[in-house]
């Protein structure tokens, strides 16, 4: 009898559960994945080379679309890298709105994690659940931005606009009745602040919801326990980062280990795992979701009580107010060159990283002095993941490959920029 | 006494019937979804959609050709012609944006010095031929001019913020 020798299968690009366009090739051995290959480019957008064409500011927008799940922290690594190259720091209150967005970005990405990862594993229940949630948060987006995803809100320098005194509401009409509206805008009644305590308050109960659904579930736990394990030391060679090298059991989180804005003030905990499988990736995650709700309370806290600006007065780098550009010459000629030309930062270089949901997500800018980067590269946390896709998925079935693509979290947005 | 009691645990679906027990009670509760065409998302003043320009009130057309929105624009998604007009003043003579390209990233109208270019609530819009995601100046107005109140009533709600 003639030996079946291994055979190679396509995942993807158009599998459902490749994540948008993955495509893998799995040499199998059986059911049994002997090499798994990425092959990544098809959502290539040339996004750094884009950027070397235009003004600082007009990159931002762009920088939405690479990590298409969470969006602000992608424009935060990028406004951060261009302060350090301006040397201009934001106002207090600015840094306050753009911890609390990006911890409420924290929360959007692992409920679409969630989502996905409990859809590909076969739970249905969870991701309509957690796209429930998921609803408020861009409604938050929406209410600050004017967009529910990309909002290009952050600018070197603080943040676009302040926030909003008062949320838009459900309208009346005939498929509902009047008891059912007030009970759907009964949150919408205040400030945006009152809709995001509201939204804090009744959070952890749903979190609780979702792991009454999985957390013990025995479907869950046998697809996720001792899948992948990765070791501590093996993750930070791989240069893992995020809730991946935390899931190893490393504790390193740079909004510890170097706090940017204010998250010194901030009081959390960062959650580790044990095995480094798939399972204790799951429960980290679920645990930062809380953490990321006591820091959106504490910014809510502080941000009620202390009024201020939320740019930096310098109208070399940030725009007059409308009022004063129309009615100011030297602030209508500030708002013109602006808009036009931008800023030269002086000649250099800066690299700023964030604790973007995935991971470590920086920018690295090159300046010659020009209106527009020499150079931007961007440090995508899925790409070092996606790396190690044969290291964690060799000697596993073909349904845990699955598994993988789901706890690695991957968005091609940010690995093909 | 642990092991007994995982035993029995396992054997008797106990984590299963809470889950199902938790879909139950979301079967009873409210529902969130909402009936889309009949019933809309709330949206806040500051959504940006579908671009317009804007009229004064006595009729007379905001742009001035001033190009900011143009230069401004990170996808070149606009393009302007200008010329003089009889009486002397500036205005466009080709107001073009190609909505394929528009990322909507509300770039042009943070930079309209005369609130003249703005994007407005609608979201819902589709093209039947080629050609036609380019709108032009005369649609762009039209857009302006039947729904000035709301546009105007949004600016002046997100005023005190910009």
């Amino acid at each position: 009898m003639a030996e079946i020798s291994s055979y190679t299968i396509n995942f993807g690009p158009q599998h459902p559960a490749a994540h948008g366009v993955l495509r893998l090739v799995l040499e199998m051995d059986g059911e049994t994945v002997r090499r798994a290959d990425p092959h990544i480019g098809l959502l290539h957008r040339a996004t750094e080379k884009l950027a070397e064409s235009k003004p600082y500011n007009q990159s931002i927008g762009y920088m939405d679309r690479l990590d298409y799940v969470s969006m602000m922290c992608n424009e935060h690594a990028y406004v951060l890298a261009i302060e350090k190259l301006l040397g201009v720091t934001p106002p207090i209150r600015a840094q306050y709105i753009r911890v609390m967005f990006d911890e409420i970005t924290r929360i959007l990405n692992h409920l679409m994690w969630l989502g996905a990862h409990g859809l590909d594993v076969g739970a249905m229940t969870v991701f309509l659940y957690a796209f429930k949630e998921r609803e408020n948060l861009m409604d938050c987006y929406e209410a600050v931005s004017g967009a529910r995803m990309h909002a290009t809100y952050y600018r070197p320098g603080g943040v676009y606009r302040d926030l909003p005194a008062r949320m838009p509401q459900y309208q009346a009409s005939h498929a509902r009745s009047q008891k059912d509206l007030d009970r759907l805008n009964s949150d919408r009644q205040g400030s945006l602040l009152d809709f995001i305590d509201a939204f804090c308050e009744r959070f952890p109960q749903s979190i609780d919801e979702f792991e009454a659904l999985l957390t013990d579930n025995r479907i869950w736990k046998q697809r996720l326990v001792d899948v992948a394990v990765v070791s501590p030391e093996r993750a930070i060679q791989m240069g893992f980062a995020g809730p991946m090298l935390r899931g190893s059991g490393v504790e390193w989180d740079l909004r510890k280990m170097q706090p940017y804005e204010v998250y010194d003030r901030m009081d959390f905990d960062v959650p580790v795992g044990r095995n480094g499988d798939c399972y204790d990736r799951y429960l980290v995650r679920i645990e930062e979701m809380r953490q990321s709700v006591r820091i959106i309370k504490q910014c809510v806290d502080w941000l009620r009580h202390n009024d201020g600006p939320v740019t930096i007065d310098d109208h070399k780098i940030v725009p007059p107010s409308r009022e004063e550009m129309k009615d100011d010459m030297e602030s209508l000629i500030h708002h013109f060159k602006l808009f036009t030309e931008g800023y030269c930062p002086p000649e250099g270089e800066a690299y700023a990283a964030v604790e973007a949901p995935k991971g470590e997500f920086g920018a690295y800018i090159v300046s010659d002095g020009a209106n527009k980067p020499y150079r931007l590269k961007l440090r995508p946390p899925g790409y070092t993941h996606l790396a190690a896709m044969d290291e964690m998925v060799s000697g596993h079935m073909l349904a845990d490959v699955v598994t993988v693509m789901g706890t690695m979290d991957i968005v091609f947005g940010e690995i093909d920029r | 006494m642990q092991a007994l009691r995982e035993f029995f645990n396992s054997f008797l679906l106990v984590e299963l019937l809470k889950g199902m027990k938790l879909t139950g009670r979301h079967l009873f509760s409210g529902r969130f979804t909402i009936e889309y065409p009949e019933e809309k998302a709330p949206q806040s003043p500051r959504f940006r959609g579908l671009h317009a320009l804007r009229r004064y009130p006595n009729g007379e057309e905001r742009c001035i050709a001033c190009k900011l929105c143009e230069a401004v624009c990170p996808a070149l998604a606009i393009t302007i012609e200008s010329e003089e007009r009889e009486d002397g003043t500036r205005r466009t003579t080709r107001y073009d944006i190609d909505l394929f390209k528009c990322i909507y990233c509300g770039f042009c109208e943070e930079s309209c010095p005369v609130d003249s270019i703005v994007e407005t609530r609608i979201y819902e819009y589709h093209f039947e031929n080629r050609g036609e995601q380019i709108i032009n100046k005369e649609q762009l107005l039209a857009i302006g001019d039947l729904y000035e109140p709301q546009l105007a009533r949004d600016r002046a709600m997100d005023a005190p913020y910009r």
